[in-house]
Protein backbone atom coordinates (compact mmCIF):
# COMPACT_ATOMS: atom_id res chain seq x y z
CA UNK A 1 0.00 0.00 0.00
CA UNK A 2 2.96 2.05 -0.71
CA UNK A 3 1.83 3.76 -3.30
CA UNK A 4 -1.96 4.40 -1.79
CA UNK A 5 0.33 6.71 0.67
CA UNK A 6 1.62 8.66 -2.21
CA UNK A 7 -1.37 9.84 -3.33
CA UNK A 8 -3.11 11.03 -0.40
CA UNK A 9 -5.81 12.44 -2.95
CA UNK A 10 -7.69 9.54 -3.01
CA UNK A 11 -7.54 7.93 -0.04
CA UNK A 12 -10.96 8.82 1.72
CA UNK A 13 -13.15 10.63 -1.22
CA UNK A 14 -16.99 11.64 0.02
CA UNK A 15 -19.35 11.31 -2.96
CA UNK A 16 -19.07 15.00 -3.55
CA UNK A 17 -15.13 15.53 -4.10
CA UNK A 18 -15.54 12.20 -6.06
CA UNK A 19 -18.06 13.79 -8.31
CA UNK A 20 -16.20 16.51 -8.56
CA UNK A 21 -13.00 14.74 -9.22
CA UNK A 22 -14.62 12.97 -12.14
CA UNK A 23 -16.11 16.24 -13.58
CA UNK A 24 -12.17 17.59 -13.65
CA UNK A 25 -11.40 14.57 -15.37
CA UNK A 26 -14.48 14.38 -17.64
CA UNK A 27 -13.30 18.13 -18.70
CA UNK A 28 -9.75 17.49 -19.19
CA UNK A 29 -10.67 14.72 -21.45
CA UNK A 30 -13.00 17.11 -23.54
CA UNK A 31 -10.61 19.27 -23.72
CA UNK A 32 -7.74 17.04 -24.92
CA UNK A 33 -10.33 15.70 -27.16
CA UNK A 34 -10.85 19.13 -28.60
CA UNK A 35 -7.00 20.05 -28.96
CA UNK A 36 -6.39 16.28 -30.57
CA UNK A 37 -8.28 17.77 -33.33
CA UNK A 38 -6.12 20.85 -33.65
CA UNK A 39 -3.28 18.67 -33.27
CA UNK A 40 -4.63 16.54 -36.20
CA UNK A 41 -5.37 19.10 -38.35
CA UNK A 42 -1.58 20.58 -37.61
CA UNK A 43 0.02 17.08 -38.12
CA UNK A 44 -2.23 16.57 -41.33
CA UNK A 45 -0.76 20.17 -42.59
CA UNK A 46 2.32 19.29 -41.21
CA UNK A 47 2.09 15.95 -43.57
CA UNK A 48 0.99 17.78 -46.65
CA UNK A 49 3.09 20.56 -46.54
CA UNK A 50 0.52 23.77 -45.63
CA UNK A 51 0.63 25.51 -42.32
CA UNK A 52 -2.73 24.33 -40.80
CA UNK A 53 -4.85 26.57 -38.28
CA UNK A 54 -2.43 29.92 -37.69
CA UNK A 55 -5.17 32.68 -36.79
CA UNK A 56 -7.17 32.06 -34.04
CA UNK A 57 -5.55 32.98 -30.39
CA UNK A 58 -6.72 34.53 -27.58
CA UNK A 59 -7.17 38.19 -28.63
CA UNK A 60 -10.37 38.48 -26.73
CA UNK A 61 -8.53 37.86 -22.91
CA UNK A 62 -5.98 41.21 -22.18
CA UNK A 63 -3.54 38.66 -19.93
CA UNK A 64 -3.58 36.20 -22.67
CA UNK A 65 -2.34 39.21 -25.27
CA UNK A 66 0.67 37.41 -25.85
CA UNK A 67 -0.94 34.39 -27.29
CA UNK A 68 -2.43 36.02 -30.25
CA UNK A 69 -2.62 34.51 -33.32
CA UNK A 70 0.17 32.14 -32.04
CA UNK A 71 -0.26 29.05 -33.53
CA UNK A 72 -4.08 29.19 -34.00
CA UNK A 73 -4.17 27.37 -30.30
CA UNK A 74 -7.88 29.09 -30.32
CA UNK A 75 -9.42 27.47 -32.77
CA UNK A 76 -10.58 24.22 -30.68
CA UNK A 77 -12.27 27.10 -28.38
CA UNK A 78 -13.60 28.78 -31.85
CA UNK A 79 -15.23 25.54 -33.05
CA UNK A 80 -16.86 24.69 -29.93
CA UNK A 81 -18.70 28.41 -29.59
CA UNK A 82 -19.75 27.80 -33.24
CA UNK A 83 -21.29 24.54 -32.93
CA UNK A 84 -23.08 25.84 -29.91
CA UNK A 85 -24.42 28.84 -31.60
CA UNK A 86 -25.64 27.13 -34.97
CA UNK A 87 -28.85 26.04 -35.42
CA UNK A 88 -30.58 22.91 -34.59
CA UNK A 89 -32.57 21.54 -38.03
CA UNK A 90 -34.34 18.29 -37.17
CA UNK A 91 -35.50 16.69 -40.55
CA UNK A 92 -39.19 16.34 -40.46
CA UNK A 93 -39.00 13.29 -41.87
CA UNK A 94 -37.00 12.37 -39.21
CA UNK A 95 -37.31 10.53 -35.79
CA UNK A 96 -36.57 13.35 -33.58
CA UNK A 97 -36.19 11.28 -30.09
CA UNK A 98 -33.59 8.68 -31.67
CA UNK A 99 -31.94 11.56 -34.24
CA UNK A 100 -31.27 13.44 -30.06
CA UNK A 101 -30.36 9.64 -28.55
CA UNK A 102 -27.95 8.57 -31.28
CA UNK A 103 -25.28 11.03 -30.33
CA UNK A 104 -25.47 10.40 -26.99
CA UNK A 105 -25.08 6.42 -27.23
CA UNK A 106 -22.03 7.42 -28.98
CA UNK A 107 -20.09 9.89 -26.78
CA UNK A 108 -21.23 8.23 -23.26
CA UNK A 109 -19.84 4.65 -24.69
CA UNK A 110 -16.72 6.62 -25.40
CA UNK A 111 -16.65 8.43 -22.04
CA UNK A 112 -17.55 5.43 -19.83
CA UNK A 113 -14.68 3.31 -21.38
CA UNK A 114 -11.88 6.17 -20.41
CA UNK A 115 -12.81 4.72 -16.57
CA UNK A 116 -11.31 1.62 -16.02
CA UNK A 117 -7.84 2.15 -17.55
CA UNK A 118 -4.86 2.72 -15.18
CA UNK A 119 -3.22 5.87 -15.28
CA UNK A 120 -0.81 4.86 -12.89
CA UNK A 121 -0.66 2.21 -9.92
CA UNK A 122 -4.08 2.39 -7.73
CA UNK A 123 -4.70 5.88 -9.71
CA UNK A 124 -7.83 4.47 -11.85
CA UNK A 125 -11.52 5.56 -11.94
CA UNK A 126 -12.94 1.88 -11.13
CA UNK A 127 -10.90 -0.70 -11.03
CA UNK A 128 -13.05 -3.07 -12.56
CA UNK A 129 -11.68 -7.05 -11.95
CA UNK A 130 -13.17 -7.79 -15.26
CA UNK A 131 -11.69 -4.58 -17.23
CA UNK A 132 -11.02 -5.87 -20.43
CA UNK A 133 -14.41 -6.83 -20.77
CA UNK A 134 -15.79 -4.13 -19.98
CA UNK A 135 -14.00 -2.17 -22.39
CA UNK A 136 -15.23 -4.67 -25.10
CA UNK A 137 -18.70 -4.20 -23.76
CA UNK A 138 -18.85 -0.57 -23.98
CA UNK A 139 -16.74 0.02 -27.00
CA UNK A 140 -19.61 -2.35 -28.78
CA UNK A 141 -22.02 -0.26 -28.06
CA UNK A 142 -21.36 2.70 -30.09
CA UNK A 143 -22.17 1.02 -32.39
CA UNK A 144 -26.12 1.37 -31.50
CA UNK A 145 -25.19 5.12 -31.71
CA UNK A 146 -23.96 5.18 -35.61
CA UNK A 147 -26.70 2.88 -36.38
CA UNK A 148 -28.98 4.53 -35.02
CA UNK A 149 -28.15 7.92 -36.25
CA UNK A 150 -28.08 6.02 -39.57
CA UNK A 151 -31.74 5.19 -39.64
CA UNK A 152 -33.64 7.78 -37.26
CA UNK A 153 -32.34 10.86 -39.77
CA UNK A 154 -34.94 8.89 -43.02
CA UNK A 155 -31.41 9.64 -45.51
CA UNK A 156 -29.89 7.60 -47.80
CA UNK A 157 -26.75 8.51 -47.01
CA UNK A 158 -27.26 8.74 -43.40
CA UNK A 159 -28.52 5.08 -43.37
CA UNK A 160 -25.40 3.78 -46.07
CA UNK A 161 -23.20 4.81 -43.52
CA UNK A 162 -25.01 3.82 -40.50
CA UNK A 163 -25.12 0.45 -42.19
CA UNK A 164 -21.61 0.88 -43.30
CA UNK A 165 -20.13 1.39 -39.49
CA UNK A 166 -22.15 -1.48 -38.14
CA UNK A 167 -21.12 -3.78 -40.32
CA UNK A 168 -17.31 -2.45 -40.05
CA UNK A 169 -17.52 -2.40 -36.53
CA UNK A 170 -18.63 -5.84 -35.90
CA UNK A 171 -16.51 -7.36 -38.52
CA UNK A 172 -13.40 -6.40 -36.77
CA UNK A 173 -14.78 -6.72 -33.27
CA UNK A 174 -14.13 -10.66 -33.08
CA UNK A 175 -10.49 -10.29 -34.03
CA UNK A 176 -10.13 -7.27 -31.39
CA UNK A 177 -11.75 -10.26 -29.02
CA UNK A 178 -9.07 -12.97 -30.30
CA UNK A 179 -6.50 -10.32 -29.63
CA UNK A 180 -7.43 -9.83 -26.38
CA UNK A 181 -7.72 -12.97 -25.23
CA UNK A 182 -4.39 -13.89 -26.27
CA UNK A 183 -3.67 -10.99 -24.01
CA UNK A 184 -5.29 -12.48 -21.34
CA UNK A 185 -3.47 -15.65 -21.75
CA UNK A 186 -0.59 -14.01 -20.79
CA UNK A 187 -1.73 -12.01 -18.21
CA UNK A 188 -3.65 -14.33 -15.87
CA UNK A 189 -5.91 -11.68 -15.57
CA UNK A 190 -9.28 -9.64 -16.93
CA UNK A 191 -8.28 -6.52 -14.90
CA UNK A 192 -6.80 -3.63 -16.62
CA UNK A 193 -4.17 -3.09 -13.72
CA UNK A 194 -3.15 -6.72 -13.51
CA UNK A 195 -2.33 -6.54 -17.07
CA UNK A 196 -0.30 -3.99 -16.70
CA UNK A 197 1.67 -5.42 -13.76
CA UNK A 198 2.03 -8.85 -15.79
CA UNK A 199 3.62 -6.72 -17.97
CA UNK A 200 6.82 -5.68 -15.74
CA UNK A 201 9.03 -2.44 -16.42
CA UNK A 202 11.15 -4.51 -18.76
CA UNK A 203 9.80 -2.97 -22.09
CA UNK A 204 10.94 -6.78 -23.52
CA UNK A 205 8.18 -8.22 -21.31
CA UNK A 206 5.45 -5.89 -23.03
CA UNK A 207 3.08 -7.50 -24.80
CA UNK A 208 3.87 -5.13 -28.47
CA UNK A 209 6.91 -7.66 -28.14
CA UNK A 210 5.55 -10.62 -26.75
CA UNK A 211 2.60 -10.52 -28.46
CA UNK A 212 3.37 -8.96 -31.59
CA UNK A 213 0.80 -10.78 -33.82
CA UNK A 214 -1.93 -9.72 -31.68
CA UNK A 215 -0.45 -6.40 -31.21
CA UNK A 216 -0.84 -5.66 -35.08
CA UNK A 217 -4.12 -7.42 -35.23
CA UNK A 218 -5.81 -5.07 -32.95
CA UNK A 219 -4.04 -1.82 -33.88
CA UNK A 220 -5.63 -2.66 -37.00
CA UNK A 221 -9.06 -3.64 -35.57
CA UNK A 222 -8.98 -0.48 -33.68
CA UNK A 223 -8.16 1.58 -36.48
CA UNK A 224 -11.48 0.25 -38.12
CA UNK A 225 -13.20 0.12 -34.77
CA UNK A 226 -12.74 3.90 -34.19
CA UNK A 227 -14.01 4.50 -37.65
CA UNK A 228 -10.95 6.31 -39.33
CA UNK A 229 -9.29 6.24 -41.80
CA UNK A 230 -7.50 3.74 -44.00
CA UNK A 231 -11.55 2.21 -42.86
CA UNK A 232 -13.97 5.39 -43.03
CA UNK A 233 -16.03 4.02 -44.92
CA UNK A 234 -18.79 5.47 -43.02
CA UNK A 235 -17.93 8.56 -43.85
CA UNK A 236 -16.74 8.49 -47.29
CA UNK A 237 -17.32 12.13 -47.73
CA UNK A 238 -16.76 11.63 -51.79
CA UNK A 239 -19.75 9.33 -52.07
CA UNK A 240 -21.89 9.47 -48.83
CA UNK A 241 -21.70 13.22 -48.20
CA UNK A 242 -21.54 12.85 -44.46
CA UNK A 243 -22.40 9.36 -43.83
CA UNK A 244 -23.97 9.22 -40.68
CA UNK A 245 -23.83 12.55 -39.89
CA UNK A 246 -25.47 13.84 -42.70
CA UNK A 247 -28.42 15.09 -41.05
CA UNK A 248 -26.36 16.21 -37.86
CA UNK A 249 -25.64 19.99 -37.02
CA UNK A 250 -25.28 21.75 -33.96
CA UNK A 251 -24.74 20.50 -30.69
CA UNK A 252 -25.50 17.11 -31.73
CA UNK A 253 -23.01 16.75 -34.71
CA UNK A 254 -20.66 18.24 -31.69
CA UNK A 255 -21.15 15.46 -29.94
CA UNK A 256 -20.33 13.20 -33.30
CA UNK A 257 -17.18 14.57 -33.47
CA UNK A 258 -16.25 14.45 -29.46
CA UNK A 259 -17.28 10.75 -29.71
CA UNK A 260 -15.44 10.24 -32.79
CA UNK A 261 -12.06 12.10 -31.56
CA UNK A 262 -12.65 10.49 -27.44
CA UNK A 263 -12.83 7.28 -29.39
CA UNK A 264 -9.60 7.46 -31.07
CA UNK A 265 -7.83 8.91 -27.27
CA UNK A 266 -9.51 5.80 -25.85
CA UNK A 267 -8.28 3.23 -28.06
CA UNK A 268 -4.90 4.84 -27.94
CA UNK A 269 -5.41 4.05 -23.97
CA UNK A 270 -6.15 0.89 -24.22
CA UNK A 271 -3.26 0.31 -26.59
CA UNK A 272 -0.81 1.67 -24.12
CA UNK A 273 -2.31 -0.32 -21.14
CA UNK A 274 -2.69 -3.54 -23.31
CA UNK A 275 0.56 -3.94 -25.27
CA UNK A 276 2.67 -0.74 -24.10
CA UNK A 277 2.73 -1.55 -20.69
CA UNK A 278 0.54 0.68 -19.61
CA UNK A 279 2.12 2.85 -16.75
CA UNK A 280 5.22 1.25 -16.53
CA UNK A 281 8.14 3.31 -16.38
CA UNK A 282 11.07 1.20 -18.46
CA UNK A 283 13.48 -0.25 -16.21
CA UNK A 284 12.02 1.66 -12.60
CA UNK A 285 9.46 -0.88 -11.55
CA UNK A 286 8.16 0.95 -8.49
CA UNK A 287 8.55 4.86 -10.46
CA UNK A 288 6.73 7.55 -8.34
CA UNK A 289 3.20 7.74 -9.64
CA UNK A 290 3.60 10.92 -11.43
CA UNK A 291 6.05 9.69 -13.32
CA UNK A 292 4.12 6.57 -14.34
CA UNK A 293 1.54 8.64 -15.30
CA UNK A 294 3.78 10.60 -17.19
CA UNK A 295 4.75 7.35 -18.62
CA UNK A 296 1.42 6.78 -19.52
CA UNK A 297 0.63 9.91 -21.35
CA UNK A 298 3.61 9.40 -23.34
CA UNK A 299 2.69 6.33 -24.58
CA UNK A 300 -0.87 7.42 -25.07
CA UNK A 301 0.08 10.54 -27.57
CA UNK A 302 2.52 8.11 -29.22
CA UNK A 303 -0.22 5.81 -30.68
CA UNK A 304 -2.80 9.48 -31.20
CA UNK A 305 0.40 10.40 -33.73
CA UNK A 306 0.51 7.01 -34.94
CA UNK A 307 -3.05 7.27 -36.04
CA UNK A 308 -2.98 10.78 -37.00
CA UNK A 309 -0.01 9.68 -39.42
CA UNK A 310 -1.83 6.85 -40.71
CA UNK A 311 -4.96 8.74 -41.43
CA UNK A 312 -3.03 11.27 -43.14
CA UNK A 313 -0.67 8.54 -45.12
CA UNK A 314 -2.71 5.94 -46.28
CA UNK A 315 -5.67 5.87 -48.62
CA UNK A 316 -9.15 4.88 -47.96
CA UNK A 317 -10.13 0.55 -48.16
CA UNK A 318 -12.65 -0.32 -50.73
CA UNK A 319 -15.76 -1.54 -49.32
CA UNK A 320 -14.95 -5.49 -49.95
CA UNK A 321 -11.05 -5.12 -49.54
CA UNK A 322 -12.42 -3.93 -45.90
CA UNK A 323 -14.59 -7.05 -45.12
CA UNK A 324 -12.15 -9.09 -46.53
CA UNK A 325 -9.20 -7.67 -44.46
CA UNK A 326 -11.62 -8.25 -41.54
CA UNK A 327 -12.61 -11.99 -42.45
CA UNK A 328 -10.47 -13.29 -44.09
CA UNK A 329 -7.11 -12.17 -43.03
CA UNK A 330 -7.38 -10.53 -39.63
CA UNK A 331 -9.31 -13.07 -38.44
CA UNK A 332 -7.32 -16.44 -38.86
CA UNK A 333 -4.27 -14.33 -38.25
CA UNK A 334 -5.94 -13.56 -34.59
CA UNK A 335 -6.89 -17.34 -34.11
CA UNK A 336 -3.72 -18.36 -35.39
CA UNK A 337 -1.83 -16.28 -32.56
CA UNK A 338 -3.77 -17.08 -29.91
CA UNK A 339 -2.94 -20.64 -30.03
CA UNK A 340 0.95 -19.48 -30.84
CA UNK A 341 0.65 -17.45 -27.65
CA UNK A 342 -0.61 -20.26 -25.74
CA UNK A 343 1.75 -22.63 -26.67
CA UNK A 344 4.30 -20.21 -26.11
CA UNK A 345 3.20 -19.77 -22.17
CA UNK A 346 2.99 -23.24 -22.35
CA UNK A 347 6.41 -24.01 -23.00
CA UNK A 348 7.95 -21.09 -21.06
CA UNK A 349 6.15 -20.89 -18.28
CA UNK A 350 5.02 -24.37 -17.43
CA UNK B 1 -20.22 9.36 3.57
CA UNK B 2 -17.48 7.25 4.53
CA UNK B 3 -19.18 3.90 2.79
CA UNK B 4 -17.66 2.32 0.36
CA UNK B 5 -18.86 2.51 -3.47
CA UNK B 6 -18.68 -0.52 -5.32
CA UNK B 7 -16.09 -0.42 -8.76
CA UNK B 8 -19.39 -0.55 -11.11
CA UNK B 9 -20.68 2.06 -8.78
CA UNK B 10 -17.98 4.38 -9.80
CA UNK B 11 -18.49 3.69 -13.25
CA UNK B 12 -22.04 4.68 -12.91
CA UNK B 13 -21.36 7.67 -10.95
CA UNK B 14 -18.71 8.74 -13.93
CA UNK B 15 -21.46 8.18 -16.87
CA UNK B 16 -23.56 10.62 -14.99
CA UNK B 17 -21.18 12.87 -14.25
CA UNK B 18 -20.80 12.70 -18.39
CA UNK B 19 -24.69 13.14 -18.57
CA UNK B 20 -24.74 16.61 -16.85
CA UNK B 21 -21.71 17.58 -18.73
CA UNK B 22 -23.68 16.92 -22.24
CA UNK B 23 -27.01 18.31 -20.44
CA UNK B 24 -25.50 21.32 -19.67
CA UNK B 25 -24.16 21.52 -23.03
CA UNK B 26 -27.88 20.89 -24.70
CA UNK B 27 -29.32 23.69 -22.35
CA UNK B 28 -26.66 26.24 -23.13
CA UNK B 29 -26.40 25.71 -26.54
CA UNK B 30 -30.71 25.89 -26.55
CA UNK B 31 -30.49 29.45 -24.71
CA UNK B 32 -28.25 30.98 -27.47
CA UNK B 33 -28.99 29.52 -30.53
CA UNK B 34 -31.48 30.63 -32.86
CA UNK B 35 -34.74 28.92 -34.23
CA UNK B 36 -35.89 29.53 -37.07
CA UNK B 37 -37.08 26.39 -39.17
CA UNK B 38 -39.13 26.44 -42.46
CA UNK B 39 -40.26 23.56 -44.35
CA UNK B 40 -37.77 23.59 -47.50
CA UNK B 41 -35.09 23.86 -44.47
CA UNK B 42 -36.30 20.72 -43.01
CA UNK B 43 -36.68 18.33 -45.99
CA UNK B 44 -33.91 15.84 -46.25
CA UNK B 45 -30.79 16.37 -47.97
CA UNK B 46 -30.34 14.69 -50.71
CA UNK B 47 -27.74 16.38 -53.25
CA UNK B 48 -30.09 19.69 -53.64
CA UNK B 49 -33.02 17.38 -55.07
CA UNK B 50 -36.28 17.22 -54.05
CA UNK B 51 -35.63 14.22 -51.91
CA UNK B 52 -37.72 10.90 -53.43
CA UNK B 53 -39.46 8.89 -51.11
CA UNK B 54 -38.28 7.60 -47.42
CA UNK B 55 -35.12 5.81 -46.23
CA UNK B 56 -37.06 3.79 -44.18
CA UNK B 57 -36.55 0.80 -46.84
CA UNK B 58 -35.43 -2.53 -46.65
CA UNK B 59 -31.25 -2.72 -47.55
CA UNK B 60 -29.05 -5.45 -48.44
CA UNK B 61 -29.41 -8.70 -46.93
CA UNK B 62 -25.31 -9.11 -46.81
CA UNK B 63 -26.04 -7.02 -43.71
CA UNK B 64 -27.99 -9.10 -41.95
CA UNK B 65 -25.67 -12.29 -42.74
CA UNK B 66 -22.96 -10.69 -41.66
CA UNK B 67 -24.39 -9.74 -38.43
CA UNK B 68 -25.99 -13.41 -37.65
CA UNK B 69 -22.09 -14.33 -38.66
CA UNK B 70 -20.30 -12.31 -35.98
CA UNK B 71 -22.99 -13.29 -33.15
CA UNK B 72 -21.85 -16.76 -34.09
CA UNK B 73 -18.00 -15.54 -33.47
CA UNK B 74 -18.62 -13.32 -30.71
CA UNK B 75 -20.15 -15.80 -28.51
CA UNK B 76 -17.50 -18.36 -29.20
CA UNK B 77 -14.89 -15.84 -28.68
CA UNK B 78 -16.82 -14.92 -25.26
CA UNK B 79 -16.24 -18.00 -24.12
CA UNK B 80 -12.41 -18.07 -24.35
CA UNK B 81 -12.33 -15.34 -21.74
CA UNK B 82 -12.90 -17.73 -18.86
CA UNK B 83 -10.39 -20.45 -20.46
CA UNK B 84 -7.55 -17.91 -20.71
CA UNK B 85 -7.86 -16.38 -17.26
CA UNK B 86 -7.07 -20.36 -16.10
CA UNK B 87 -4.84 -21.45 -18.94
CA UNK B 88 -1.55 -21.25 -16.80
CA UNK B 89 -3.26 -23.23 -13.88
CA UNK B 90 -4.34 -25.80 -15.96
CA UNK B 91 -1.75 -26.09 -18.81
CA UNK B 92 -1.73 -28.97 -21.50
CA UNK B 93 -5.14 -30.04 -20.98
CA UNK B 94 -6.42 -26.72 -21.36
CA UNK B 95 -4.14 -26.45 -24.76
CA UNK B 96 -5.59 -29.40 -26.07
CA UNK B 97 -9.12 -28.33 -24.86
CA UNK B 98 -8.60 -25.24 -26.81
CA UNK B 99 -7.23 -27.12 -29.76
CA UNK B 100 -10.65 -28.58 -30.33
CA UNK B 101 -12.77 -25.61 -29.62
CA UNK B 102 -10.52 -23.23 -31.94
CA UNK B 103 -10.69 -26.00 -34.19
CA UNK B 104 -14.71 -26.00 -34.85
CA UNK B 105 -14.35 -22.17 -34.85
CA UNK B 106 -11.96 -22.99 -37.84
CA UNK B 107 -14.08 -25.17 -39.60
CA UNK B 108 -17.36 -22.78 -38.98
CA UNK B 109 -15.04 -19.99 -40.83
CA UNK B 110 -14.04 -22.42 -43.64
CA UNK B 111 -17.79 -23.27 -43.79
CA UNK B 112 -18.57 -19.46 -44.36
CA UNK B 113 -15.55 -18.93 -46.50
CA UNK B 114 -16.57 -21.58 -48.96
CA UNK B 115 -20.57 -20.68 -48.81
CA UNK B 116 -19.04 -17.36 -49.75
CA UNK B 117 -21.13 -15.74 -47.04
CA UNK B 118 -18.05 -13.39 -45.85
CA UNK B 119 -17.64 -12.72 -49.56
CA UNK B 120 -18.23 -8.82 -50.01
CA UNK B 121 -18.34 -8.73 -54.04
CA UNK B 122 -19.86 -11.85 -55.58
CA UNK B 123 -18.23 -12.13 -59.03
CA UNK B 124 -20.82 -14.33 -60.68
CA UNK B 125 -24.52 -13.42 -59.51
CA UNK B 126 -26.73 -16.31 -59.33
CA UNK B 127 -29.89 -14.95 -60.86
CA UNK B 128 -32.52 -18.08 -62.14
CA UNK B 129 -32.95 -18.08 -65.68
CA UNK B 130 -36.88 -17.02 -66.18
CA UNK B 131 -38.50 -18.85 -69.16
CA UNK B 132 -38.26 -15.86 -71.75
CA UNK B 133 -40.79 -15.39 -74.67
CA UNK B 134 -40.00 -13.06 -77.12
CA UNK B 135 -41.26 -10.14 -76.67
CA UNK B 136 -43.50 -8.75 -79.83
CA UNK B 137 -44.72 -5.26 -80.88
CA UNK B 138 -48.54 -4.97 -80.76
CA UNK B 139 -49.78 -4.24 -84.84
CA UNK B 140 -51.56 -1.50 -83.47
CA UNK B 141 -48.48 0.27 -82.05
CA UNK B 142 -46.69 -0.02 -84.91
CA UNK B 143 -46.21 2.87 -87.04
CA UNK B 144 -47.36 2.68 -90.47
CA UNK B 145 -44.90 2.30 -92.92
CA UNK B 146 -43.90 5.81 -94.39
CA UNK B 147 -43.25 5.00 -97.86
CA UNK B 148 -40.02 5.60 -98.86
CA UNK B 149 -39.97 8.15 -101.47
CA UNK B 150 -39.11 6.35 -104.84
CA UNK B 151 -35.81 7.60 -106.52
CA UNK B 152 -36.00 7.44 -109.92
CA UNK B 153 -33.37 8.13 -111.91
Amino acid sequence: MTDLLQLPLLLSLTLGERLALMGVVLFVLLTSVAYTVYAERKIAAAIQNRIGPNRVGFDLIPQLGFLKGLAGLGQPIADVLKLLFKEDVVPSASNGFYHLLAPMISLFAALTTIAVVPVAAGLVIADVDIGVLYILAITSLGVYGLTLAGWASNSKYSLLGGLRSSAQMISYEIAMGLSVVSVVVIADSLSMTKIVESQTANPLYWNCFRNFLGFICFVVASFAECNRAPFDLPEAEQELVGGYNTEYGSMKFALFFLAEYANMIVASTVIATLFLGGYQVPFWSDAPWWLQVGAFVTKTLFMMFVFIWVRWTIPRFKYNQLMDLGWRKLLPLALFNLLLIAMGVLIFEA
Amino acid sequence: MGQEISEFGKVFLFLAVGVIFVVLGFVTSRLIRPHRPYTEKLTTYECGEEPKGSAWVQFNIRFYVVALIFIIFDVEVLFLYPWATIFKQVGGYALAVALVFLGVLTLGLIYEWKKGYINWVVPTPNIPKMPTKKFEKPKSLEKPKVAEPETTA
